[in-house]
């Protein structure tokens, strides 16, 4: 019943736009049909069926994440940026605009491509990544990986405000812009990129099933189960980066999804196999951002909110509202 | 019984156990040679501190040892792969669980771990143990229950149902009674002590409750200030191992009862 859903609001999403388009029309287009107007079907074909595929893509990757760290963390409020990741990207990105201006020529050119933006997003997640990986093989405890991993949080958004404020305001509005995360601005080709590793990732998720499942049981009953923790572990770090940090990359950091999702999951299904939430928060998560897009079109309007504001100011009501009434929230 | 007929399961060899800190070690105990027979039912005894956790985490590989060997059937601790160790020793911790959703089924079912498939479906002969585990225990009416909901006692059982659907030679338990009343205390031991005679299987417990752990278990290992002694419980009682335990002035262990009993001096 939920695919159902998720299908007929890609649809939907497709349908809306700054641009109004019948839904007999899109539909034709979708069907490789010739419509009336030329630019109806480059509008649909080049930029909203990619900006919905992408829609699915971040709402399930961030989703799944948000999944992994809570039962790695044993922690219902662990989301997919809790190891820094986002803070990396955005390191990554605002070195990239804000420092343009100390840099100048070569940089400042890179700064307003795409790829500029997604390629100092992904090394920014990397290094920060790369970080809390090697000290969370240095730490016993699953735990402090957590505060690590606030820790440079903090540490970079430290460091962006220092860049702030050394910059000039167009530089600073423009870092602003990224930060508020967008769906859009993708071109095929670059989602090609960004599937190939979203479907690694996933294809990571399942395979960490079983051990997801066992640290349910906690760590100790995990290991005399035959799990072994540390591989698992690196594994499931390794997916939610390679995720976020992807998703962050071209997409900017998209808050409130991969928190609320996994929980809404729980709730609608009221079990903690992985075997079952794990299919279910995909379908959920890309469901949920579809929505979120949709409104932020804010149908018949040639507005678009940021998606970041959308899935917040939205999304968090709707999960108070589920706790007031489950009154009980699981890891 | 005749000394061939005996099959030694456990067995260690001047085994040291304690922490590694940096480079200095911390010993909790030291030169432990024991010896476990396939089939008996075996408490640790002694007072807080004084390395019972410690010990039952050497001899289950949940931290390793300082020196001296473990060895499982023979065969040398260290050299066990995780998932072979989990296939002949099994697990019942002290720890709270992490909240979750989890039925009371679907724990047990996670003792099937070490047998299923990458994506953890089970087969036929897993849902075999798990009925089993479950009727060996009785707690057939709890199983749609979520895990949470439960009494102590109650989930005691459960978790000793998920070490039985593991299905291993060995069950170590950390101190099984901790939060129980006299009454569940009891009837853990009894379940425990039934498991040890009908199903052949070697339990390892710690725990606090020495009277009744002298009347039901088989052999005893006991911990003091002056390190470990081992034996059928008989044996501990004539060498006069057991009146170590525990500080003299307050609680002391009475033969003909067969029990300590407490001493107040006013």
């Amino acid at each position: 019943m939920l695919s159902i859903l998720l299908v007929i609001l890609w649809f939907v999403n497709v349908c809306l736009g700054s641009v109004s388009i019948p839904f007999q029309e899109v539909f034709s287009i979708l069907m490789g049909e010739e419509t009336s107007k030329e630019a109806w079907q480059t509008i649909v074909l080049n930029f909203r069926v990619p900006k919905a595929i992408t829609a699915i893509l971040v709402g399930s990757g961030l989703s799944i994440s948000g999944l992994l760290m809570q039962t790695l963390f044993r922690n219902p409020l662990a989301g997919p940026f809790v190891l820094g990741i986002s803070s990396g990207a955005s390191l990554g990105v605002a070195l990239l605009i804000l420092g343009s201006s100390f840099l100048g020529g070569s940089l400042l050119s890179m700064a307003f491509s795409n790829w500029g933006l997604a390629i100092a997003a992904s090394l920014g997640a990397f290094l920060v990544l790369s970080a809390v990986i090697i000290a969370a093989n240095r730490v016993r405890n699953t735990m402090s990986i957590l505060i690590i991993g606030l820790m440079f949080g903090s540490l970079t958004s430290a460091v962006i405000s220092v860049l702030a404020y050394f910059s000039e305001a167009e530089q600073i509005q423009q870092y602003l812009f990224w930060s508020f995360g967008s769906l859009g601005n993708l071109t095929w080709e670059e989602l090609l990129v960004f599937s190939i590793i979203y479907v690694i990732g996933i294809f990571g998720t399942f395979m960490v099933i079983k051990p997801l499942n066992s640290f349910l049981l906690g760590e100790n009953y995990a290991k005399s189960l035959g799990i072994n923790i540390k591989k698992s572990r690196n594994i499931i770090l390794l997916i939610t980066s390679l995720l976020t940090g992807v998703i962050t990359a071209f997409s900017g950091p998209i808050a409130f999804v991969g928190l609320a999702v996994p929980h809404i999951a729980k709730m609608l299904f009221n079990t903690s196999n992985h075997k079952i939430l794990i299919p279910a928060v995909i379908i959920i998560g890309a469901i949920v951002l579809l929505i979120c897009d949709s409104i932020a079109q804010l149908p018949s309007s040639e507005y678009t909110l940021p998606i970041n504001a959308i899935t917040s100011l939205f999304g968090a009501p709707v999960v108070i509202w589920l706790l007031i009434r489950k009154k009980k929230i699981y890891v | 019984m005749s000394a061939s007929n005996k099959h030694i399961i456990l067995k260690t060899t001047d085994l040291s156990i304690g922490y590694q800190q940096k480079k200095k070690q911390l010993v909790v105990v030291n030169d432990i040679n024991l010896s476990i027979e396939k089939g008996t039912f075996v408490a640790v005894l002694g007072k807080n501190g004084i390395g019972k956790s410690t010990l039952l985490r050497t001899l289950s590989k949940v931290q390793n040892s300082l020196n001296g060997t473990v060895f499982l059937n023979n065969k040398n601790l260290s050299e066990y792969s995780s998932k072979e160790l989990a296939t002949s020793l099994s697990l019942v911790l002290t720890e709270r669980l992490p909240e979750s959703q989890l039925t009371v089924f679907e724990l047990i079912a996670l003792g099937r771990q070490p047998y299923t498939n990458w994506i953890d479906s089970l087969s036929e002969e897993d849902f075999t143990k798990i009925h089993w585990a479950i009727e060996q225990t009785e707690i057939k009416h709890l199983q749609h229950n979520r895990f949470y909901e439960l009494s102590d006692g109650q989930l005691q059982r459960v978790l000793i149902a998920r070490a039985l659907a593991q299905d291993t030679e060995i069950i170590i338990l950390d101190e099984p009674t901790a939060h129980l009343d006299m009454h569940h205390t009891f009837k853990i031991f009894s379940l425990l002590k039934k498991l040890v005679d009908t199903t052949g299987k070697t339990i390892i417990i710690s725990t606090h409750q020495v009277n009744l752990a002298i009347d039901l278990v088989d052999e005893l290992i006991a911990l003091s200030d002056k390190g470990l002694v081992s034996g059928k419980v008989q044996d501990l009682i004539d060498n006069n191992t057991l009146e170590h335990l525990f500080p003299k002035e307050i609680i002391k262990f009475n033969k003909t009862l067969r029990q300590f009993t407490i001493h107040k001096n006013n």
